[in-house]
């Protein structure tokens, strides 16, 4: 840096004066007004995506969820067994853990082999592991052959066991079949199920809590007692009234489509409040007083001008309702009165836990439990998230 | 305040006539009746039916009849507290039922009673103490009982109650006091069992009251007259008592009409996994064996103590609340 000195200069010599040798941009005042009209002129999708990231648990609520819905598309790929294999070796066989190390020596994921005896007093099977009989696990390897969606065949795996060894992380249930590779088949049913119901619950909400909202008269007076009646039934008693109905001899894929009809046809009550409260404020909105005037129908003045605008709160709404479907999925199967067998979703798998014995003997029936409370806390977390998201200029 | 009351339960009636519309259709949809699967139960096992009792059966409950008159025959029964006949017990429904309904009040009443206990000092810790570890671990502890199946909750807790404490919780009472009439041993061996459905019913329902009362607290704490209070001096502790509180306090009775259901619903599923004395396990039976009289007059049973549990709520709100009973608002 050249410094002013106090004497004079030389007389002919060159003035000395200040230079800074900062760094020097000259677009950068326009750069920093551009930094502050960023989020005046974002969009306002933008300015949601930027208000919800800022809820980080609800972020990763969000991540968590899209990766174990990215898992139910290649479930068959994922399990390492087919979720009907039988082994009848291996009947209540205790979860195996995956070891590293093996006589202090690191060798990868591997699990010990088992030896299987009868206990004569108790008549019960006791495994124990044979700490000699190192089974290393393999990966993207071939193992249980498999339709994958029920229509191409397959037998591609991402972990399988070892060469004629046996690997059931989770345990197997009173058929040996393998708990872990059940838990994720199951996921398919389990976790679409409440997605089918709340679109469903969506569309009837928007629809009927639309029309009510915005035509009001008699239709608003009769949706609004039918909602009172809805709300006032307890939902388990009356999903369990309507999923005794589903007949018998329906086959697994149509009892899977009744459940979900009835989840969705019992929930839209909130959704069509939500909507029609909203859309008895926005009706007095000039704009939609505009579009009525340039001869909009009522169809679209609802669907294009006035839905959009509230659109992220029914979002939000919506996701909330999920966990709740999940939930009552598995309490029905679980009672025996949702899905059946041969289908496999969470509470298919939790009816093999029924009753005190089975927790006391094999409590790693009770695995499936785990992914239903992470997925339902996750859909809370997210939901409260987009909840907060929605509103971006409060 | 007379006025509001006789108008509220007089809105009362026409929500009612719509439930049992709506039940009897539910136990009108199956296709056939009971007598068919009855009759083709029977025969597969190889037995003749007593043909001419089922069409006597049969005729005097209306089955040749149209459904309109079956349904005014059940509704108008109801009322005069006729709830049918039972096909699968061959016992009038009012006979079968016997104490379960009471002990289904009994329960849901105490368990909102332990629902409050619990969810009002917690949300107003939770509410005045905000972001704190203590309301974090609450908040969490709540969503927790949210996320996890009530059924679950049961079998989890029924196995830790056998090991324990060596109480097996699979009933509401002793064995030998099942069809006993009411007397003092009786109620207290009801109530050394009914603590344990309780707990695990009122979970998710406490849960959930927490994390509404939290945030209408916070709503309330955040206002012009707290900051008043505060500003002139008066102790934090009277503040709250004085003012946020007596608001919270609506909102808690108001919020009976939203967890009642949900409690209701709990309550079943649970009763089923701990083969309670109380609806639960006799409605699911008789969903499936198409006992139409017995489940339709549980659905509706179910139906009317939420209601009354709602207007209950309401006249208690206005009660506490003079805008409620001097504005408009008789139908909000």
């Amino acid at each position: 840096m050249t410094r002013v000195t106090d004497s004079m200069p030389e007389p002919g010599a060159p003035l000395g004066h200040f230079v800074s040798d900062l760094p020097f941009d000259p677009n950068e005042a326009e750069s920093r007004q551009n930094a502050e009209t960023r989020f005046a002129e974002a969009s306002q999708r933008q300015l949601m995506w930027w208000q919800f990231r800022k809820h980080k648990i609800a972020y990763w609520c969000g991540i968590f969820l899209l990766i174990i819905y990215s898992t139910i598309v290649i479930s068959e790929f994922l399990a390492p067994y087919n979720q009907h294999t039988r082994n009848s070796d291996f009947i209540y066989s205790p979860p195996q853990p995956v070891r590293l190390f093996h006589d202090g020596q690191f060798i990868g994921p591997f699990v010990y082999g088992r030896d299987q005896t009868l206990d004569m007093e108790t008549l019960r099977r006791v495994y124990t592991d044979d700490l000699t009989d190192v089974q290393p696990l393999r990966f993207f390897c071939r193992g249980d052959g498999y339709d994958f969606w029920g229509m191409i065949p397959g037998n591609l795996h991402f972990v399988c066991p070892a060469k004629d060894g046996e690997a059931f992380l989770l345990g197997t249930d009173r058929l040996g079949r393998d708990v872990l590779s059940r838990i994720i088949y199951g996921g398919r049913v389990s976790l679409t199920i409440g997605i089918l119901g709340v679109t469903l619950s969506f569309i009837l909400g928007i629809v009927i809590g639309g029309l009510a909202g915005y035509h009001g008269g008699w239709f608003d007076a009769v949706t609004q007692r039918v909602i009172e009646v809805l709300q006032s039934i307890p939902s388990i008693p009356l999903w369990m009234a309507l999923a005794a109905i589903i007949p018998v001899t329906w086959s697994p894929i149509l009892v899977y489509m009744g459940i979900t009809v009835i989840l969705g046809l019992l929930d839209w009550t909130g959704l069509a409040r939500a909507v029609r409260s909203k859309l008895l404020s926005l009706r007095e909105e000039d704009y939609v007083l505009a579009a009525r005037l340039m001869g909009a129908g009522s169809g679209r003045i609802i669907g294009r001008h006035m839905v959009p605008g509230f659109m992220s709160h029914l979002i939000a709404t919506a996701t909330l309702a999920i966990p709740a479907m999940i939930l009552g999925e598995t309490a029905l199967s679980f009672l025996g009165i949702g899905l059946r067998p041969p289908i496999s979703s969470w509470g298919i798998l939790l009816t093999e836990a029924r009753g005190v014995n089975i927790i006391a003997l094999y409590p790693w029936l009770l695995f499936p439990v785990v992914p239903v409370i992470l997925v339902v806390l996750a859909f809370n977390f997210l939901g409260d998230g987009l909840r907060d998201a929605a509103d971006p200029y409060k | 305040m007379i006025r509001y009351i006789v108008v509220r339960t007089l809105t009362m009636i026409p929500t009612l006539v719509m439930i049992s519309i709506l039940v009897f259709l539910i136990i009108e949809l199956p296709p056939g009746d009971f007598f068919e699967s009855y009759v083709a139960e029977l025969r597969a096992l190889g037995e003749e039916a007593d043909l001419a009792e089922i069409e006597m059966l049969r005729e005097r409950y209306g089955f040749d009849q149209p459904q309109i008159l079956r349904y005014l025959h059940w509704a108008g029964g109801m009322l005069t507290g006729d709830f049918g006949y039972s096909f699968e017990y061959r016992l009038p429904v009012n006979e079968v039922v016997g104490d379960r309904l009471w002990l289904t009040i009994v329960l849901s009443v105490l368990t909102i009673l332990f629902t409050w206990a619990l969810a009002f000092p917690i949300g107003i810790y939770s509410a005045t103490h905000q972001y704190s570890y203590g309301d974090y671990g609450l908040t969490f502890l709540g969503l927790i009982g949210i996320a996890v199946p009530n059924f679950m909750l049961a079998l989890v807790m029924m196995y830790f109650a056998n090991t324990w404490f060596g109480i097996s919780i699979g009933n509401l009472m002793d064995r030998q006091y099942l069809n006993e009439p009411l007397s003092w041993d009786k109620f207290t061996s009801i109530l050394s069992h009914i603590w344990i459905p309780v707990v695990i019913i009122g979970a998710a329902g406490t849960a959930g009251m927490v994390r509404r009362l939290r945030a209408n607290l916070l709503d309330e704490l955040g206002k012009q007259y707290v900051v008043t209070a505060r500003a002139k001096g008066l102790h934090p502790k009277k503040v709250l008592r004085k003012y946020p509180l007596r608001m919270a306090l609506n909102f808690f009775v108001s919020d009976i009409g939203s967890i009642l259901p949900a409690m209701i619903s709990g309550a079943e599923v649970t009763a089923i996994v701990l083969s309670l004395e109380t609806t639960g396990p006799m409605l699911i039976r008789a969903l499936q064996s198409q006992d139409m009289y017995l489940a339709g007059s549980f659905l509706m049973f179910l139906a009317f103590l939420t209601v009354i549990g709602v207007l209950i709520s309401d006249i208690a709100l206005a009660f506490l609340d003079p805008r409620i009973r001097l504005g408009a608002g008789s139908s909000k």
